[in-house]
């Protein structure tokens, strides 16, 4: 069953091209690893499937109804930013933050459930200020898991961790998408984590120039020096830019 | 002087009204400060100072005006800065001085500095009349109400916008709601510290509380508690010393900002200390 649909998705900003008429579909229990190099348009995309960014051509469907006609499929999707912005003395315990939003009891039910499936539970009264990055980004998926979503978002999400806490970021990912068949669209420069994680791969280049088994991607030596190059290419534009 | 002081009816009026305005300026200042916009207080104050100006010139009640030019001056701010991504705090320069401006030439052009306008710029909490204390009683309480029915929504947007967009809370209208909740708590509160210090109460009560607490609501709580202490206090004491109410509010607050810093320095100290000891005793 296609959870998400995007068609000819193209934006524009000011004249420069961002994404350029991107198709492909997510299926229940995907895995699927977006991967790209900087400017590829991977944030972009997010923005628009999220309704964030509402300047864009083509169509974007979840649950098949066009994302322009409802926001209710957002109800059924949890995101995890690439580096959560807040305020470092912000007052809130971990416990605050993955209830934030929430009514008295919907907290009490589902903080606690939350913060288990992320090892977090014993530091729910913690200052999340005081917590490693690591940690934090565990929050925001207890937190983008309080509204048991059906699709998990996630942009970059291990930007700037340890190895070891990007591990257990990875185990919890797996375990969310196998254990609890939550589809997980993630974007990550994480070559290696996208090979042993993600079950089906994007290749985005501000087109998309794959969109398939992950398997396929990364046993296609041609594909994968087309990657290179591309992602080369892009990094030379950045830098002339 | 005892308790005597509290059977007049000017400190009673003082009183009450400098609880509400504390109230007030406590909650929505922590929505600000957290926000990064601490600053938007004392620029919404200076547009104030405009419209008081205004309502000198034109005959007409001047917190009337103050309200009109305050609100329309926030919502303006709020519109320029989404719409032409110009930072927070050049804007905030921008109407702070803008705000100045118009109340200086409409004073010159009214005839120059009357005591009605020192009372503005410096605060009259007690001359306050039974109308007005009224009238702040009704502001600050639909004020707490509203917050208290958009907490969710308005303490999620503060922490971080994208989230809160994508879980579906409207959070440009609630920044609008802010501002203009923002700009009316600042009008309010002149009457109690002046245009000049009303910033100070929106920030330095939610500063402190932030020092000690690790949870919102445990900071919304200790951030009253200050604001309420430092109206109370200072209102009581410029009276024993016959100084100026707004100065002692103020000044009170920042006595317990400093003494709260001192207290936690000395706690950071005593558990370096206490952890030396256990280290020492491991190794």
């Amino acid at each position: 069953m296609k959870l998400a649909e995007i068609e000819n998705l193209t934006v524009n900003y000011d004249g420069i091209l961002a994404l350029d008429k991107v198709s492909f579909s997510v299926e229940e229990k995907d895995f699927l690893g977006i991967i790209g190099p900087n400017g590829a348009g991977k944030t972009t995309l997010f923005s628009c499937m999220l309704g964030l960014l509402n300047n864009y051509q083509g169509e974007i469907r979840f649950f098949g109804t066009n994302i322009r006609k409802s926001k209710h499929y957002l109800r059924q999707i949890g995101y995890v930013p690439q580096k959560p912005i807040f305020e470092k003395n912000f007052p809130a315990t971990v416990a605050e933050v993955v209830g934030m939003g929430l009514t008295k009891n919907q907290r009490d039910n589902t903080i606690d459930k939350v913060l288990q499936k992320v090892w977090l539970h014993e530091l729910s009264h913690r200052r999340i200020g005081d917590l490693s990055g690591g940690q934090q980004q565990r929050v925001f998926i207890a937190k983008a898991l309080v509204n048991d979503p059906q699709i998990l978002i996630l942009d970059e999400p291990v930007t700037g961790i340890d190895l070891q806490s990007k591990d257990l970021f990875y185990q919890i990912l797996r375990d969310l998408n196998q254990k609890d068949s939550i589809t997980v669209i993630w974007s990550s420069h994480d070559l290696d984590a996208v090979a042993k994680l993600a079950s089906k791969v994007a290749c985005l280049n501000r087109t998309l120039f794959f969109h398939g088994i992950s398997e396929e991607f990364f046993h296609n030596e041609n594909l994968l020096k087309m990657y290179s190059e591309s992602s080369m290419q892009m990094h030379m534009h950045n830098h002339e830019d | 002087m005892g308790f005597e002081i509290l059977s007049y009816g000017f400190m009673q009026r003082a009183l009450v009204s400098g609880v509400a305005i504390a109230l007030m300026c406590s909650v929505v200042g922590l929505f600000l400060v957290l926000r990064r916009h601490s600053l938007f207080g004392d620029a919404l104050a200076h547009s104030a100072f405009g419209g008081i100006a205004a309502g000198l010139f034109l005959g007409i009640y001047p917190i009337w005006t103050a309200f009109v030019v305050c609100i329309l001056s926030a919502l303006g701010l709020t519109k320029i800065r989404q719409r032409f991504q110009i930072s927070g705090d050049a804007m905030v320069a921008i109407l702070l001085s803008s705000g100045l401006a118009m109340g200086v030439i409409l004073i010159s052009l009214a005839g120059g500095f009357t005591v009605n306008l020192f009372s503005f710029l410096f605060g009259s909490i007690l001359l306050v009349s039974l109308e007005n204390t009224i009238v702040i009683l009704g502001l600050a309480g639909s004020i707490l109400i509203v917050i208290l029915l958009l907490y969710r929504q308005l303490v999620y947007t503060t922490f971080n916008e994208e989230q809160a967009k994508v879980s579906g809370i409207q959070v440009e209208k609630l920044s609008y709601l802010l501002v203009v909740i923002a700009g009316i708590t600042v009008v309010s509160s002149m009457q109690l510290v002046g245009i000049l210090l009303t910033s100070s109460l929106i920030v330095i009560p939610n500063v402190t509380a932030m020092l000690f607490s690790r949870g919102f609501k445990q900071t919304a709580i200790l951030s009253m508690i200050f604001a309420v202490f430092s109206a109370v206090a200072g209102i009581l004491t410029s009276y024993s010393f016959n100084v100026a109410p707004g100065g002692m509010i103020v000044l009170i607050s920042i006595i317990i900002f400093g003494g709260s810093l001192g207290l936690k320095s000395f706690r950071q100290k005593k558990r370096v200390l206490v952890l030396n000891k256990e280290a020492t005793k491991l190794s």
